[in-house]
């Protein structure tokens, strides 16, 4: 193991943040709401175009979807007519943050010193009135026309064409496990609600109560309507400098205390080892692994709820709470909640704010460290913050702190 | 509940999923199988993952297997689909941890759940390309 000191994510800060606006639909130019994110997080930071010469997405210009990507690097580096030192957009890596941790690389590399990262999304107006399935279901990009091919093969000829089915199942184990109940898991939603009510740019703002939880729709069992984010238009933007430059930014930065990446199950959402972990628990190993601060030290937590569950899986991985023990530390909602012990998904998640796939908590972590968070700021100071994002077999991690 | 009839996308047949589609032909599930070692292999891959030998056959096993996670799913991903329908993760009786998607049939969905023992049953989907064998499970009296 190498000295702390050689983590060369240390070397690197959060300097920007950029937001476009977000909707439901917006019907506009997905590059051009990316732009808007990227020009805003390098004017945030105090920066100028010209000042950007590092470049990092997720997932890339080559979606499988439509609606899944707003731009790829190429879109934005043509665009701003950047000269890079070091570019990357993929979807073959550790969750969405992935990108993220790539450009941390980069910049520790030396191969650059302001990496512009965004992640863009149009899912709202690609699905139209059509829902998700108007957008596909992922086997077309491998070629298979009307076949299920790929990894698709072995879900979608048994109706397991969501990744909603495949994360009920785990879900499922883990309350047939630990006990954990219906009841506890609607606590990140009415949560993610609360505080949604408190961010302007959130989707849904109106209160949701545990009767209208347990009366939606069932979608895949245990997944209700509100286990499931919602679908919508906008980019997310952030930028990753070298420490050093501190001094040219606008803000004090934030910087990058520890990332986690791993993967030691195999890479698939039926057959790895066990059905309550997923690899961010091998993400979050690892993350506490480069860092000497514990997870007793996290102030506030952004995590990841494309379904619900999936934000009680990492409140485990990160041992924020005991394994096994999320339903109960959840449970009444007063530990996570903005006064709590451990402030949870202050924008509201994707379940409310809009599914802006990971770069959301990014940012809202990002928020509340400068202090901006408006109406929903919690109270009290914040030093340390935890991120993770992602789900299944992609899964990464950043610990984030802000000095004095 | 029954799947008869409800719509399927199939999966395409090919040189390396043959054997798996359409095992159920002959009522056989099966899985390539290292050769040397005996582990098998799934979804199927050139080489064994374990010692990397590339002696990999297909092999019949037993069709029974272990209720490992299911979700019912009540919404139409796909149209033409009879709701709601039970998605299930068995595990083959053979080797811990070789989990299939599937579907379990023959059963009231209410009476579903992990660990219930389950047995391979095909459903037989014509294509023009190659028909294929679907293989899904029902409840086994505990043998």
């Amino acid at each position: 193991m190498a000295r702390s000191d050689e983590f060369v994510e240390k070397r690197c800060v959060i300097s920007g943040i950029g937001q476009s606006d977000v909707a439901r639909r917006l019907g506009r130019d997905p590059l051009e709401l990316t732009l808007d994110a990227c020009l805003a997080a390098i004017n945030d930071a105090g920066l100028d175009v010209k000042d950007i010469d590092g470049l990092s997405t997720y997932p890339g210009g080559m979606a499988p979807a439509r609606g899944f990507s707003g731009g790829g690097a190429y879109d934005v580096i043509d665009a701003l007519r950047l000269n890079v030192g070091w570019y990357d957009g993929g979807l073959e890596t550790s969750g969405q943050l992935g990108s993220v941790i790539k450009a941390c690389l980069a910049v520790g590399a030396g191969l650059c010193n302001h990496v512009v990262c965004f992640r863009s999304v149009w899912e709202g107006t690609a699905q139209g009135s059509g829902g998700r399935a108007a957008v596909g279901m992922g086997n077309e990009a491998a070629g298979g026309g009307f076949h299920a091919t790929g990894m698709m093969e072995w879900s979608l000829p048994f109706g397991a064409a969501s990744a909603a089915c495949w994360i009920a199942m785990y879900a499922q184990a883990h309350m047939h496990r630990y006990g954990t109940t219906s009841e506890q898991m609607a606590q990140i939603a009415l949560n993610g609600r609360r505080n949604a009510a408190l961010n302007p740019k959130a989707i849904y703002r109106d209160p949701l109560s545990m009767d209208d939880y347990m009366a939606s729709r069932m979608i895949t069992s245990p997944f209700r309507l509100f286990d499931c984010d919602v679908p919508c238009d906008g980019a997310t933007a952030m930028i990753v400098s070298r420490a050093e430059t501190a001094p040219d930014l606008r803000k004090a930065p934030i910087h990058v205390e520890a990332v986690g990446t791993a993967l030691h199950d195999r890479p698939s959402w039926d057959q790895l080892k066990d059905l309550t972990r997923m690899c961010s628990h091998d993400a979050a190993d690892q993350m506490w692994s480069r860092t000497d601060l514990k997870p007793s030290d996290v102030q506030i937590a952004e995590l990841y709820d494309g379904f619900s569950y999936l934000t009680m899986n990492w409140l485990e991985a990160l041992g924020l709470c005991p394994l096994g023990e999320s339903g109960p530390f959840i449970e009444g909602g007063h530990r996570i909640a903005r006064d709590g012990v451990l402030p949870l998904n202050t924008h509201g998640g994707q379940l409310s704010a809009g599914r802006l796939h990971g770069y959301g908590f990014l940012h809202e972590a990002c928020v509340q460290l400068w202090g901006e968070g408006g109406d929903r700021q919690v109270a009290k100071p914040l030093q340390v913050a935890a991120v993770g994002a992602g789900g299944g077999n992609t899964c990464g991690c950043m610990l984030l702190t802000k000095g004095d | 509940m029954s799947t008869e009839g409800s719509f399927r996308i199939l999966p395409r047949v090919t040189h390396a999923n043959r054997h798996f589609w359409q095992g159920g032909e002959r009522g056989q599930l099966v899985f390539l199988r290292c050769g040397r070692c005996g582990v098998y292999v799934h979804p199927p891959a050139p080489l064994c993952p374990v010692d990397h030998g590339k002696d990999l056959h297909p092999a019949v096993v037993s069709g029974r297997a272990t209720i490992a996670s299911f979700t019912v799913n009540h919404q139409a991903w796909l149209p033409g689909v009879a709701l709601p329908y039970v998605i299930a993760l068995v595990e083959i009786e053979e080797q811990a941890g070789l989990r299939l998607q599937t579907n379990i049939v023959e059963c009231e969905i209410d009476a579903v759940h992990i660990g219930m023992p389950v047995e391979v049953v095909f459903e037989h989907r014509e294509d023009p390309d190659a028909d294929v064998w679907i293989p899904l499970f029902r409840p086994r009296g505990e043998a």
